[in-house]
């Protein structure tokens, strides 16, 4: 099977000053794929999700979104991606009518396709209740669903979800995933970083990142046996911590970082 | 352009829903020129005062009736002797004592002149240097009509103060210009570094980037309403001190809104280069307050006259933009004076404009990559 490449980055390099944040990645993902995207905490997982975001620019090498170059086309990646952070990313004085309204009037969408898809939306989620009300009176559940919603709202080629489950309890995680895959079924691509390995048995592909390199990459099952583990925490805790390392906890490895 | 709209309507609609905003934009403002009209006022209105007539005489009965019926004094004690003064002015019920000097008629018809001595409580040097500047003028009023009568001869000096500009030397006219600079700077620089600021700390600033809108866009869209708000506090302030306390604008309307609109760029470009430098709400408020509000109300020369300043103090207000503004708006509102007197003034806010603008694209590029 030939899938369509909807990211594809070639020998990407990020230096802030004599700091390389990003140490030559290569990968691509696939049309409609959910990725997964892990790493401890300031391995360089950040950086890259802002240059494939077409936030900052590459140093060197060819990184290639929903078919523009960030280097030279980030206003156009733009255009074609969905976001959503680990900070909740709606306002709260809006109602849920009117932040929906409002982002995909960002996204330069027509009134009358805002209009179906927010109907289209109230219905999936049976939001009717919600539909007028502050978003401040909402549920976190129910908060996290709409920021989802809301970021795929413009039906963009990928949708990136910078750790979406912060602080969400078991329930709705799931919920939440039920959605993600959804989404992938639509054939949007999911780009996800997330510090739950739980969560990264669901994902197709995941890549693990250690110090600015991707260090490993391939489906969850794959992982496990290559690294003859249980679950893809025990092949993290086996490959994201260099040698010399390895006695202390990720919160230690995440500090010293 | 539609995404644009979209997003100033948003803007607009965290503005109404905020009652605390609403308060700082619409309230404080009218509130404050109420309160500088009314209460904090320098005027001088039936202040208590004590007269120790030694002399009882038709003149001086004359001078004491003409003082205290000129509506600024009340005359609550007749004093007997000397011992008294002390007592009198201790009760604090009384601001000052006029002595009238033993024989104070006679002398003044034989030899041509008498002396009056004034007694004003000094622990209030404010209250104290106004009642006797104002029994000081009430009396060269006297003068004069004595001078006007056939046959008196040239007795006493006449002395003539005219106040130019704002000849009843009404309190109000002073504190209006200052008034609007405060607020200026309060809605636009605090509430716009608040609003940038808050949307970082919420993480919907991350969202916004990486939208198709451009962070000009942003930015842009997130200060119109304030730009919009302020002009119409402006208006109301104008309004409000015509109506209530009668001050018109003397010079140029159309000049005097366009500096207006001047200081306003200025105070919304300080306040993004604020909000570029704080993560946080409360850095950004700490900033404005500390940074911004206090000079204008220190060192702008809105209470305390630069000129009275030690030299350090007033080249260190000159680092503050708005000095220059306070000296514009009352050149127009006051003396009606035309853009040719307050063309230095206005090249300053312009260059005081133009750094911040050129200081927040820098830091917002830098905070980018």
């Amino acid at each position: 099977m030939t899938r369509n490449t909807v990211i594809s980055v070639k020998n990407l390099v990020k230096k802030f000053g004599s700091f390389t944040a990003n140490d030559n990645l290569n990968f691509e993902v696939f049309e409609g794929e959910i990725f997964g995207f892990l790493g401890a905490n300031g391995a360089g997982k950040t950086t890259a999700l802002r240059i494939l975001s077409g936030l900052s620019s590459p140093t060197s090498g060819e990184v290639i979104v929903a078919g523009y170059n960030a280097r030279k086309d980030p206003e156009k990646i733009k255009k074609n991606i969905g976001y959503m952070c680990q900070k909740f990313s709606l306002y709260n004085d809006l109602t849920t009518r009117e932040n929906i309204t409002l982002y995909g009037g960002i996204y330069g969408m027509p009134k009358a396709l805002i209009k179906k898809r927010t109907e289209d939306l109230f219905e999936r989620l049976s939001f009717h209740e919600y539909s007028d009300r502050l978003i401040s009176s909402l549920p976190l559940g129910l908060k996290q669903k709409l920021a989802f919603s809301v970021a795929v709202l413009h039906e963009p080629r990928i949708v990136f979800l910078d750790e979406p489950t912060g602080g969400v309890d078991p329930i709705t995680r799931r919920q939440f995933w039920e959605m993600i895959y959804e989404t992938a079924d639509r054939g949007i691509t999911v780009f996800v970083t997330t510090h739950y390995m739980d969560e990264a048995e669901y994902c197709d592909r995941v890549s693990i990142m250690s110090e600015g390199k991707i260090v490993a990459l391939n489906s969850p099952a794959e992982l496990k046996r290559l690294y003859n583990a249980e679950s893809v925490e025990e092949v993290f805790v086996k490959i994201a911590r260099p040698a010399g390392t390895k006695t202390l906890s990720p919160e230690v490895k995440s500090e010293n970082n | 352009m539609k995404r644009f709209l979209g997003f100033v309507k948003k803007e607009f609609l965290h503005i109404f829903r905020d009652f605390r905003t609403l308060i700082i934009i619409f309230l404080i403002p009218a509130a404050e020129i109420l309160l500088f009209g009314f209460i904090v006022t320098t005027d001088l209105r039936n202040a208590n005062i004590g007269i120790l007539d030694l002399s009882h005489d038709e003149i001086t009965r004359q001078l004491s009736d003409k003082i205290c019926s000129s509506g600024f004094f009340i005359k609550s004690e007749d004093l007997l002797n000397y011992s008294e003064i002390d007592r009198e002015l201790r009760k604090n019920k009384i601001k000052a004592v006029v002595i009238f000097e033993n024989g104070f008629g006679r002398k003044l018809i034989s030899e041509g002149k008498a002396v009056m001595n004034i007694i004003a409580d000094g622990s209030e040097p404010n209250m104290a240097s106004l009642v006797t500047n104002y029994i000081t003028a009430i009396t060269a009023d006297f003068n004069s009509g004595l001078i006007q009568k056939p046959g008196s001869g040239n007795i006493l000096v006449r002395s003539e103060v005219r106040m130019f500009y704002n000849p009843s030397l009404k309190g109000h006219f002073m504190f209006v210009p200052g008034v609007i600079t405060i607020i200026m700077t309060l809605v636009c620089a605090l509430m716009t570094s608040i609003t940038i600021t808050r949307e970082k700390e919420y993480g919907t600033m991350e969202v916004l980037l990486v939208s198709p809108l451009k962070p000009v866009q942003i930015i842009v869209g997130k200060v119109i309403p304030y730009f919009i708000l302020s002009i119409a506090d402006a208006i109301l302030i104008l309004i409000l001190s015509w109506f209530v306390f009668g001050l018109p604008v003397k010079g140029s309307i159309i000049l005097l809104l366009a500096e207006l609109m001047l200081y306003i760029l200025m105070s919304l470009s300080v306040g993004i280069m604020i909000s570029t430098v704080s993560k946080t709400m409360q850095q950004a408020i700490f900033i404005t307050l500390v940074g911004l509000l206090l000079p204008t109300i220190l060192l702008s020369g809105f209470i305390f006259p630069l000129e009275n300043m030690p030299l350090g103090y007033e080249w260190f207000s000159m680092l503050f933009p708005p000095r220059y503004f306070i000296t514009v708006i009352k050149n127009i509102m006051i003396k009606g004076t035309g853009l040719l007197y307050v063309w230095k003034e206005t090249l300053i806010l312009i260059f005081f404009t133009a750094v911040s603008i050129w200081f927040s694209i820098r830091n917002f590029r830098i905070r980018l990559n």
